[in-house]
């Protein structure tokens, strides 16, 4: 397993040149500061950390997505009983499997072709057992990887805390305000930010003596020894190149174009930084508003759209920067709704659902494993055939060459899609 | 995890009282409490060290009549009455919309929950004891996302407040009956028929013992000690007929436990004293590793001696924390200054220490959620991390970012800012103090960061001052403050 390079110093230093070519807003200090190391020989040889590792991108369908209206089992008389509303015509669908009776969302057209590339996977039926109906608490059950609910720590940020010293440059990149549980390491924290331009000192803005004066007082010398002191040295250190380096990839142009939605706005700024080759492994957004008690269909109509779009430019723009072997993509909701419809044209919190995988990388594309029973149901719920913690688990072991068992406390059965 | 370097003295023998001057009243007061003022600080240091510390923990002593309480409505979530009853059988529709209506308002509630106590933790006169309810409310983690109850999650903070720095025997007698808790662990669950493991397990695990020191059985027996051990709208209850009350063994003793018992089975334990003294090291002295093996030997040894000291004063805290306040290794230079802020003691210190206004709270709760610590929303029943674990390249920009904007008025999300927004003047900071160039920095360095800092980091300060055509003035001042709150070494108390 390679260490992630974090952003010390001394990394700063084997990339320093490069990144003041790079970047007009790298602070004057660091480049001082390089120079300076460089000439007491702290200047290493080999080559920077150039990173040419796997990274993983989560896509969080927020608020219960619909799967039984994502992926529609068109074929089956009961689907069209059970949502005499909000049922979807034959003719729409974009037929997937006619043996079978499935297809997606007319809105998915792009997720549609994505599949006949062999770019995207759909597993069907990922739940787990005693399926809780709670949006907090289900998302604390994916997030973790725990039915409990677990300890405050998520099964990405577990994972990562086996390469990671906490404070190391970006190991994992959350787009929103707040990062996600399933980020949090015990040693791991994200790097969480709304937008990239709030990922700075705000002080700066006051006026160039109080930023030029913020510059020096980093530029301090760190003290030796590794206490907290230096240890908020380094990472300030970090932050300052941090900063620079994600603002200057978000600034730039993409190569292709990026529906102007929420969904699309953060791919585009996930796909400007793993083509900057951030030293970041983990890249997480969040699409919400899935939760659909009432009047369905135009929201989840919208959602579709949104989601399959942005996908689709993600794949095209990591395509056309040579980075799409590198990456593979989850997208996941807490939880399916009821087969049946509700009495306000909705759908309420049901269970198992769909899980999406995107990427060049993909054993088995196109939809795997069987569509949930109609008829034979929990409570009014599809029942799960695949546990959610065995596609994490391969992501972590056969992707991100992780242990999987240290993250998420026991083994799974492979699912086959890695 | 802590500092490998020199080691601290390991003594709890008081430090002379004649060495507690300005430096050592900051150290108490940042530790106890929150950030002081200037003028706290030279107070407290004129009382001397026995007042000082005698006032910090029997705070009781300290007036605070004039905070006022919270108006939070004890009915929002309740059981159905009557009416509701009949509406849910003739109109399930109507009667699941007044359900999410009224988890709408307790949404709201939260927040203005939330918001009274950060304002009273800016107001108080006894901060020591709102840093305490804090470290209870870790210790003892619920969520309100999960208790969907904030009446409940007042009066848990109520419960933490008034026993905050009593025993702490009475602490864990009294969360085996707080509805908040018992809801959050699902207890209000555990029958005698199909017993609940959550609250006995985190019972011994998080708020007891520590990982390790009990069994899987233990657990089991424990549950059922625990049956009946139910909520009644905002109340306690006992449900005789759900409780189990056959023989059980736990911990190698055996007889027909009930909850109550099983609590002081745990009390008796050695280790809950050790594990106790642990998180009161954690909270009030220095960034320690959860895992005691990572321990360096000087931390091993005083947190044996305060275990020692709890058991001997039956988990009375005053004279723990006296004892601890007063002594040669928390005012050790390898103490002070090396632990770091979480996002309450950021926000309520900086406000506290500057007098910068309270601004919107709103914003504050959001950048605190940014930084990882929302008020009645812990991560989960383990509570907080600490130490390391709040720092990280976007948190420390987040940290300087709320502090100018606690200072300035500068909303981080908008580039352009005046003047007029500031509303606050700092001058009140400089009360007796020469108003030049180095007097200046040196009294805020002092006040804000220590006076263990070196002049070498001062430096920069001084010259961003003497650089100012208009000299010391509001402006330059606010200014210095901004670059003072973002220097690696605010981070740190």
């Amino acid at each position: 397993m390679s260490e992630q390079p974090p952003f010390t110093r001394r990394e700063f230093l084997n990339t320093g040149l490069a990144l003041m070519a790079a970047s007009a807003s790298v602070p004057a200090f660091l480049a001082h500061s390089s120079q300076a190391l460089a000439q007491s020989g702290g200047l290493q040889r080999n080559a920077p950390g150039v990173p040419s590792e796997r990274v993983l991108v989560v896509v969080q369908l927020s608020g219960g997505n619909d799967g039984l209206n994502t992926v529609i089992p068109f074929g089956d008389r009961a689907y069209h009983n059970a949502r005499p509303r909000l049922a979807i015509g034959e003719d729409d669908i974009l037929n997937l499997n006619h043996r079978d009776g499935l297809g997606l969302h007319p809105n998915l057209q792009p997720i549609h072709d994505l599949i006949g590339e062999g770019r995207c996977s759909i597993v069907q039926g990922v739940g787990y057992p005693n399926p809780n109906r709670s949006h907090f608490a289900s998302m604390d059950v994916w997030h973790t990887g725990d039915a409990l609910g677990g300890r405050g720590h998520g099964w990405i940020g577990k994972a990562m805390d086996q390469s990671a010293k906490p404070g190391d440059g970006m190991p994992v990149i959350s787009i929103g305000a707040e990062a996600p549980l399933a980020t949090q390491g015990q040693r791991v924290k994200p790097v969480a930010f709304e937008s990239s331009d709030l990922f700075r000192f705000a002080g700066r803005d006051l006026h160039p003596a109080v930023s030029e004066t913020y510059d020096r007082l980093q530029e301090q010398p760190p003290p030796a020894a590794d206490d907290n002191a230096a240890f908020i040295y380094r990472t300030a250190l970090n932050a300052q190149v941090a900063s620079a380096r994600v603002r200057d990839a978000v600034a730039g142009r993409a190569a292709t174009s990026f529906p102007r939605t929420g969904l699309g706005r953060q791919l585009e700024a996930v796909a400007k930084m793993i083509r900057a080759e951030l030293p970041t492994r983990v890249y997480y957004v969040a699409l919400g508003g899935f939760d659909t008690h009432a009047n369905q269909t135009q929201a989840h109509d919208r959602l579709m759209t949104e989601f399959g779009a942005a996908m689709q430019a993600f794949d095209r723009e990591l395509q056309a920067t040579g980075h799409a072997d590198r990456v593979v993509t989850l997208a996941f909701s807490e939880f399916g709704r009821r087969v049946a419809q509700n009495a306000s044209n909705g759908t309420d919190h049901g269970a198992a659902g769909p899980m999406f995988l995107f990427g060049s990388n993909l054993k088995a594309p196109g939809l795997v494993g069987k569509h949930p029973s109609l008829t034979k149901l929990d409570q009014g719920d599809l029942i799960f055939h695949t546990d959610f913690r065995q596609v994490y688990a391969e992501l972590l072991d056969g992707w991100m060459k992780l242990d999987a068992a240290a993250a998420l406390g026991r083994r799974y059965p492979r699912v086959g899609v890695i | 995890m802590r500092y490998p370097g020199m080691a601290a003295t390991t003594s709890l023998k008081p430090i002379p009282a004649s060495s507690f001057g300005s430096a050592r009243a900051r150290h108490l007061l940042i530790r106890a409490g929150f950030a002081p003022f200037p003028d706290q600080i030279r107070d407290t240091a004129a009382l001397g060290l026995d007042r000082a510390v005698d006032r910090a923990v029997r705070y009781q002593q300290v007036d605070a009549a004039s905070l006022a309480g919270p108006d939070i409505d004890p009915d929002v979530i309740r059981p159905p009455n009557a009416e509701e009853l009949q509406l849910r059988r003739t109109d399930r529709d109507a009667f699941r919309r007044e359900v999410l209506r009224r988890l709408g308002q307790d949404r709201r509630m939260i927040v203005q929950l939330r918001q009274w106590w950060l304002q009273r933790m800016f107001d108080t006169p006894r901060p020591a004891e709102e840093s305490l309810t804090l470290l209870w409310h870790s210790h003892f983690a619920s969520r309100h996302r999960n208790v969907r109850d904030t009446y409940l999650m007042y009066q848990q903070n109520e419960f933490f407040r008034t026993n905050a720095n009593g025993s702490f025997a009475d602490l864990a007698r009294g969360i085996v009956r707080d509805p908040a808790m018992l809801k959050f662990l699902n207890n209000d669950r555990n029958v005698a028929r199909r017993p609940n493991e959550n609250l006995s397990r985190e019972l011994m695990e998080l708020f007891t013992l520590g990982e390790g020191h009990y069994t899987e059985n233990d657990i089991k027996q424990g549950a059922r000690a625990l049956t009946g051990y139910h909520v009644s709208d905002n109340d306690f209850v006992f449900r005789e007929r759900q409780h189990d009350d056959g023989a059980k063994a736990i911990l190698g003793r055996r007889g027909t436990y009930d909850g109550d018992d099983f609590v002081e089975l745990l009390l008796r334990r050695p280790q809950c004293s050790r594990y106790i003294a642990f998180k009161l090291y954690r909270h009030f002295v220095a960034d320690v590793d959860d895992d005691e093996r990572h321990w360096p030997r000087d931390v091993r040894s005083v947190i044996e001696q305060l275990a020692t000291r709890l058991r001997k004063s039956k988990y009375e805290l005053q004279p723990v924390l006296a004892t601890l306040f007063k002594s040669q290794h928390f005012h050790d230079p390898e103490v002070v200054g090396r632990k770091i802020k979480s996002p309450v003691q950021l926000v309520v210190g900086t406000v506290r220490a500057t007098g910068a206004p309270t601004r919107s709270a709103a914003r504050i709760n959001r950048a605190m959620a940014m930084m990882g610590q929302e008020l009645f929303e812990p991560p989960s029943v383990a509570g907080w991390d600490t130490g390391r674990a709040w720092i990280n390249t976007s948190t420390l920009f987040v940290r300087q970012n709320l502090c100018t904007y606690l200072i300035t008025g500068k909303d981080p999300q908008r580039d352009r800012w005046s003047r007029a927004s500031v509303d606050y003047d700092p001058m009140g900071l400089l009360a007796g103090v020469d108003l030049q160039p180095q007097p200046v920095v040196d009294h805020l360095v002092d006040v804000l960061l220590g006076e263990h800092i070196p002049p070498a980091q001062r430096e920069p300060l001084v010259r961003f001052m003497k650089d100012r055509t208009s000299g010391v003035t509001a402006d330059s001042v606010i200014a210095l403050l901004v670059l003072i709150t973002a220097m690696p070494e605010y981070q740190l108390c």
